[in-house]
């Protein structure tokens, strides 16, 4: 079938401002997306400028904003969009260049959080305990790619960029409900001040985005309670 | 920039990451031409090999065992030995460092069922695989890079590597393209590990990410470096019909079988003992000949995955991302239909010769070149011979990574600098500046696509000579024509489709030393299977093949190197049958 893509267009060097650009696409039904812009850029226009690597939704490069929302493109399949497609850069991120956007602060942020096990133990010889269901309390997190779609799709973060964001409390959260992790209390402190899970306003747009299907906004809420609930206790 | 490090890695998967958090008192760069958790490693699906015995009565030798045959005995078998044994405790600290494993009743790591793994040298399967989901690799990676983060190593992410930096003949350091700006910097180092993976995009059908390339190995093989035994490729039996995507060898190590046009689960027919589990290279032949006999579903030239007796609890559970992959790009219910698959370019067991310590060995003599690593996929030390086993691609990275990140953290305390030699960047700029000044109107990607038809129908699960000179000949005319690739971005910022053009390069020096290793090798063993040489010659080619690069894709030079054997029966070269 026949698609017409419509893209967000920006190259630094060339253009003061974005524009649309438009391109007729031959597809079959079951093509991803991706398939799509790669045909673009391998036989209409080389400039053309994504990221992509695993083309099967696991290593979380072509976040993209699809018809407004947020979604990789390799997920996303010709027959599920029709014959007209709009793409643009994920809003809450710098954009470099057309679909590319600084993923650098949205590490940084993840970093913040302190995303690693904290245990001051001794090492056990073997394997540390833990029972099948401690593993599953923190099982939605782990499925994380850090692809940023469910930051990117938050207006929390649109109305300031410097907030900690969605991705990076769900990842505090697979560690804050490891029963092996030693480390909750560091960061529900990091996550209870101002810059941290009291700006969500519980929008659910980061549980709609999430390619992963992680329920983003009521890990989200675990971790406001958790902070709640230590907080009362420290008292 | 001119950047000085006392280590610098290529690549931040998983051997690169395992390397790197073994150096918390080094200077250490990390170079990444992705965001690192965006490393193929994370595709990685099934489990980790190591003999915990979690589940039932397991040994390291049994492991080790089952890894040499699996290998079609091309295994160097110290290595194998190195590989089994140290699984056991990497795998411990994987855990160590937060590896959210699936865990057993009493909460130890679970452990289940996988190709070519068994109990008691070959008797029956065995528990060995330790996982998480279905997602054992996104979690390997996850927990690598967390403690890189923790560890605070310095990461350099969206650099293509372009040169490895060599002063008379001695390594010290990498010049790499930074993609956002178009700057080429040079790196210097007293040890470079490159851990770049592997070359899947050679061909069409493939489970590769479009990151493998090829980068290290075409990097060092333009250096003087020899690729070693490249025409052991490994085409994964269970690739999403068309489009390559894995279904993990996890749903058939919980009990998927696969199932033919005429209705027969045909496994138990060719291998009785350890049917649907057998090594991938025979399930993979498997596959064809029922395909060549007519017996494809509707005579077409794929099969089914067949997991509907699992029910939906299993499934659900224990493979809820592959099966997901079925319903989202082949709209397929693995619940109640089989999958339609054919086998996928998937894992190279050739690469960067290296020893135990993960240096890199330039001639047969195990000559090493001091300061200059390799680990994963993009070396070949070799654990897998001829034929991976699943689950030991994580295992090769956990073990060998370590040992490289152990074995540097010595070398640069006992070394210096080596200086870099005159004008570093040369050579990178050249490539560069060719690439954006060719006036020549070729596209790579027509090029790309050639390659990968060829690779797909000549340089498959099945080869002989006729096929493999038209491959040789074909290559020829894209070398040729790769001088005349033509960019529309001339542009400086995230030039993607300059990072295309030069990995395109990579690929056809990969390309060029798995056909020339697959002409020369006139026999059949473990994924390199000649139609024309259909039996094993253990007389004239237990032996590993050394491609070092010439001029053009004919000039290639051979050479082999003896296997490494181990004074033990039970390891002695016999014939393989499951």
């Amino acid at each position: 079938m026949n698609v017409l893509v419509r893209i967000k267009r920006y190259d630094p060097e060339k253009d003061s401002k974005a524009y649309w650009d438009e391109f007729r696409v031959e597809a079959d039904p079951i093509d991803r997306l991706l398939d799509a812009l790669n045909t673009i850029k391998w036989t209409m226009d080389g400039t053309l400028t994504y990221r992509r690597s695993c083309a099967h939704g696991v290593c979380g490069s072509d976040a993209m904003r699809i018809n407004g929302r947020n979604r990789l493109a390799c997920k996303v399949l010709i027959r599920d969009i029709g014959n007209r497609v709009t793409i643009e850069p994920m809003l809450g991120y710098p954009v470099i260049k057309d679909l590319v956007v600084d993923m650098d602060p949205f590490f940084e942020k993840y970093k913040s959080i302190k995303p690693y096990l904290i245990n001051y133990d001794t090492e056990p010889g073997t394997e540390r305990l833990q029972s099948p269901e401690d593993r599953a309390r923190f099982d939605e997190g782990t499925k994380c790619i850090l692809c940023g779609a469910c930051t990117g799709s938050c207006p929390s973060v649109w109305g300031n960029p410097d907030w900690v964001g969605p991705a990076s409390i769900v990842n505090a959260h697979r560690f804050i409900f490891d029963s092996r992790d030693q480390g909750g209390a560091e960061r529900l402190g990091i996550l209870g001040q101002r810059e941290g899970v009291w700006r969500c306003r519980t929008i659910f747009n980061c549980s709609d985005a999430c390619p992963r299907g992680i329920p983003v906004t009521d890990l989200i809420e675990q971790v406001k309670r958790a902070i709640i609930y230590s907080e009362t206790k420290g008292e | 920039m001119y950047y000085k490090f006392d280590v610098v890695i290529v690549g931040a998967g998983g051997a690169g990451l395992m390397a790197a958090i073994q150096l918390p008192n080094a200077s250490v760069a990390v170079l990444s031409k992705v965001y690192p958790t965006r490393s193929h490693t994370g595709a990685a699906q099934g489990g980790v090999a190591a003999a915990l015995g979690n589940q039932e009565e397991d040994h390291w030798k049994w492991h080790m065992y089952d890894t040499v045959k699996g290998g079609d005995y091309l295994v160097d078998q110290p290595a194998a030995e190195v590989l089994t044994r140290e699984a056991i405790d990497a795998v411990y600290e994987l855990e160590h460092r937060g590896l959210p494993f699936n865990r057993t009743e009493d909460g130890r790591i679970d452990q289940r069922r996988f190709g070519g793994h068994t109990r008691n040298y070959g008797e029956a399967p065995v528990r060995r695989a330790c996982y998480a989901a279905d997602r054992t690799g996104h979690m390997m990676l996850q927990t690598m890079y967390q403690n890189a983060i923790k560890n605070q190593v310095r990461f350099f992410n969206e650099y293509l590597v372009l040169d490895l930096l060599l002063n008379e003949g001695r390594p010290c350091g990498v010049v790499a393209l930074e993609i956002r700006t178009g700057v080429i910097h040079t790196f210097h180092a007293k040890a470079v590990l490159f851990a770049t993976g592997g070359y899947g995009r050679a061909w069409r059908v493939t489970s590769n990410a479009f990151a493998c390339m090829g980068d290290g190995m075409a990097v060092a093989y333009r250096r003087g470096i020899p690729l070693e035994d490249m025409e052991m490729y490994q085409f994964h039996p269970t690739g999403l019909y068309k489009l390559g995507v894995l279904l993990s060898e996890a749903a058939r190590g919980e009990g998927g079988k696969l199932l033919n046009g005429k209705g027969e689960y045909f496994m138990e027919r060719y291998m009785p003992t350890l049917k649907d589990l057998a090594p991938r290279d025979i399930v993979s032949r498997c596959i064809l000949q029922e395909i060549h006999e007519g017996r494809g579903v509707d005579g077409k030239d794929y099969v089914y995955l067949d997991l509907r007796h699992l029910g939906a609890k299993v499934i659900n559970e224990k493979l809820p991302d592959v099966t997901d992959f079925a319903r989202n790009y082949l709209g397929v219910e693995p619940i109640t239909e089989p999958v339609p698959i054919q086998p996928t370019a998937h894992y190279a067991m050739g690469g960067i010769p290296t020893d135990l310590d993960a240096r890199v060995v330039i001639d047969p003599h195990w000559t090493p070149l001091p300061g200059f690593y390799a680990a994963g996929e993009v070396a070949c030390v070799s654990v897998h011979g001829a034929n991976r086993l699943g689950t030991n691609s994580l295992v090769d990275l956990i073990v060998f990574g370590r040992r490289a990140g152990k074995h540097m953290a010595k070398f640069i305390t006992e070394n210096d600098y080596v200086q870099l030699p005159p004008q570093p960047e040369d050579f990178a700029r050249k490539l560069v500046d060719s690439l954006y000044s060719s006036t020549g109107g070729e596209s790579a990607a027509r090029v790309r696509s050639t390659l990968q038809n060829e690779m797909d129908v000549r340089v498959f699960v099945e080869r002989d000579e006729t096929g493999l000179r038209h491959a040789l000949d074909t290559l020829d005319g894209l070398q040729e024509a790769y001088t005349r690739v033509q960019l529309q971005d001339k542009g400086k910022t995230f030039n993607t489709e300059m990072v295309e053009a030069i990995e395109l390069g990579f690929l056809l020096d990969c390309a060029e030393a798995t056909i020339h290793g697959a002409l020369a090798r006139t026999e059949s063993r473990g994924a390199h299977y000649r139609t024309d040489y259909p039996k094993r010659d253990d007389e004239n080619w237990l032996k590993h093949t050394l491609a070092y690069k010439g001029g053009k894709a004919h000039d290639v030079r051979l050479d082999y190197k003896d296997v490494l054997l181990i004074d033990d029966p039970i390891f002695k070269p016999k014939e393989r049958k499951y």
